[in-house]
């Protein structure tokens, strides 16, 4: 099926399918259409939702978007899992939570897996979220895989970051302090209707008054929510709305395009460069030789990373096409 | 050594860009029993495929959309209930009207034998009844299901 530039942004719900689905399998067509696509791009609002596995993630996605269907939006979903390391398969699940809106035709759902990539997300998020802005989407929903730490790339994807806790954690608020408040535009506690709420949101509102902000800075508002039932959902509307003005004023929205634009850069930057080294090794037969010879200890990775960088790539980027590698003896 | 190195040079493989198979596995109608489906999920993930769980209570219209939105190419639906010969051949029914009729239709669950050639007939693909081992539906699955053009 060949994707055409004008379904896709004609909303055509097939055709944003497929070319989500060939960048996630990084067919090179798709590349050449996400270039085209990519001057649509830029209407929509993104909000990411990080939290531990099981915090309510996806019910809180699922209830966001009750809202704002009620208001009319256009709400584009994306939600992601991990894959299994041991065998490249994957259990995508977050749409069990998310059936309200299963036969709506302004919500679209999309179920990514990690494959490999750390930080949240999967690789191909970025164009698929570029492609849902594209197709017209108001608000985008990132809900990215349960992770705690603070290397995490939704900060830089999304406008607004939604981080969800759950009460009882205890201590645990302390251990995952770290990256979180650079994460955080707006906690979240969410099963409020569970014992320890209270406690949980006290030890957030003290953490983040702990933190040191200047004068203009945004301070992440802490908010109770359930989000089975959507208790406190409408103030979290709220807060998402206030931010989005906060990140709109003109002060602030130029740095934040910039945050974008340079993730977007080295994102793609990094996923090409290690395509073409690889790509050119392997086409030259010495990905494999290379890797046994490094196994075997009779060369070192540091030395082949650096000799692949140093000639081939160099010679790539100033359009030449003289492949040291080439000659590269097998010892 | 032989074999870790074969190993090795397979993950190198498997994060090489390429065609990842999708399948959603879903229960339609209002059947609870959903052991069997998780299980399919489970055994299909391990065989390396990207599986799409909806859960349970789907209309066919829900399975329908998620299928198009995920761009899958299998749908495999577990059904205990009785209501297998009504939602089954109305789900390959709306997929074709949207022209995705290509996406495999299988599944499995409490199915008499005397309805799985009218099944066929109508479109779904394949039926496995209780008892039937995992490796039997693997192989299928991998034999039968292949990304979409
Ligand atoms: C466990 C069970 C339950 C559990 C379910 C727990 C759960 N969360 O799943 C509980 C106790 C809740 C339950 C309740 C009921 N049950 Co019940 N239950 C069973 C039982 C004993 C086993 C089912 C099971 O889990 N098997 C294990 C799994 C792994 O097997 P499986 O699902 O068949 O899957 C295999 C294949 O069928 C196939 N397969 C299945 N799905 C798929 C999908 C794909 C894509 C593929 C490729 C293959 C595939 O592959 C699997 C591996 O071989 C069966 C009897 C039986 N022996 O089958 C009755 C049975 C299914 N139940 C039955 C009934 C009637 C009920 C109730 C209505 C009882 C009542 N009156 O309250 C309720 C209804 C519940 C509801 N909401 O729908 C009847 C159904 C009769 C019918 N269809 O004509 C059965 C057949 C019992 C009987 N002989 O009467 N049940
Ligand atoms: N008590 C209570 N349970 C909730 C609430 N919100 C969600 N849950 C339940 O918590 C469980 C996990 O919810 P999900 O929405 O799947 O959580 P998630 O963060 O998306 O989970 P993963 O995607 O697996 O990381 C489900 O059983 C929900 O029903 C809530 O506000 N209160
Ligand atoms: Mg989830």
């Amino acid at each position: 099926m060949a994707v055409s530039l004008k379904d896709v942004l004609g909303g055509d719900v097939r055709s944003a399918a497929r070319l989500m689905r060939d960048l996630d399998d990084e067919i090179p067509a798709a590349n050449r259409l996400l270039k085209r696509l990519y001057k649509h791009t830029g209407r929509a609002y993104i909000v990411g939702i990080t939290g531990a596995p099981g915090s309510g993630k996806s019910t809180l996605v699922d209830t966001l978007t009750d809202h704002l269907r009620g208001q009319g939006k256009n709400v584009g979903i994306v939600a992601i899992d991990p894959t299994s390391p041991f065998t490249g398969g994957a259990i995508l699940g977050d749409r069990i939570r998310m059936q309200k809106h299963a036969i709506d035709d302004k919500v679209f759902i999309r179920s990514l897996a990690t494959r490999g990539h750390l930080g949240g997300l999967s690789k191909s998020t970025i164009d698929i979220v570029n492609v849902m802005d594209a197709m017209g989407k108001d608000i985008i929903l990132i809900e990215t895989v349960g992770v705690g730490q603070d290397e995490v790339e939704i900060v830089k994807v999304a406008h607004t970051n939604l981080v969800v806790v759950v009460p009882g954690l205890g201590d645990d608020i302390q251990a995952i302090k770290a990256g979180i408040l650079e994460i955080a535009d707006i906690f979240v506690v969410n099963k409020s209707d569970r014992e320890g709420a209270d406690k949980t949101r006290r030890e957030l509102e003290t953490m983040v008054a702990m933190n040191e902000y200047r004068k203009g800075d945004w301070v992440p508002p802490v908010l109770p929510a359930v989000a089975q039932t959507g208790a406190g959902v409408a103030e979290l509307m709220e807060a998402i709305e206030g931010h989005r003005k906060f990140i709109y004023l003109e002060e602030n929205l130029g740095q934040y395009q910039a945050g974008k634009a340079r993730v977007e850069l080295l994102e793609i930057l990094k996923k090409k460069l290690v395509e073409k080294a690889v790509d050119d090794l392997e086409r030259h037969g010495l990905l494999e030789p290379i890797i046994e010879e490094i196994a075997r200890k009779k060369t070192d990775p540091y030395s082949i990373v650096e000799k692949v960088v140093d000639h081939s790539f160099a010679f790539h980027l100033i359009g030449g096409n003289d492949r040291t590698g080439s000659k590269r003896k097998k010892t | 050594m032989a074999s870790a190195l074969a190993r090795s040079r397979e993950t190198t493989k498997e994060r090489k860009p390429g065609r990842k198979v999708r399948i959603l596995i879903g229960k339609p109608g209002l059947d609870g029993h959903d052991r069997g489906a998780k299980i399919i999920a489970r055994a299909l993930r391990d065989a390396g495929f990207e599986i799409i769980y909806t859960g349970l209570h789907q209309t066919p219209e829900m399975i329908v959309s998620a299928a198009a939105q995920e761009d899958v190419d299998g749908i495999g639906l577990s059904i205990l209930s009785g209501a297998h010969n009504y939602l089954l051949p109305r789900i390959v029914e709306m997929l074709r009207e949207k022209k995705m009729g290509n996406v495999v239709v299988f599944g499995g669950g409490i199915i008499p034998d005397e309805d799985i050639p009218k099944l066929k007939r109508k479109g779904v693909d394949r039926m496995f009844t209780p008892g039937t081992p995992l490796q039997e539906i693997v192989e299928y699955v991998r034999e039968r299901v292949k990304p979409r053009k």
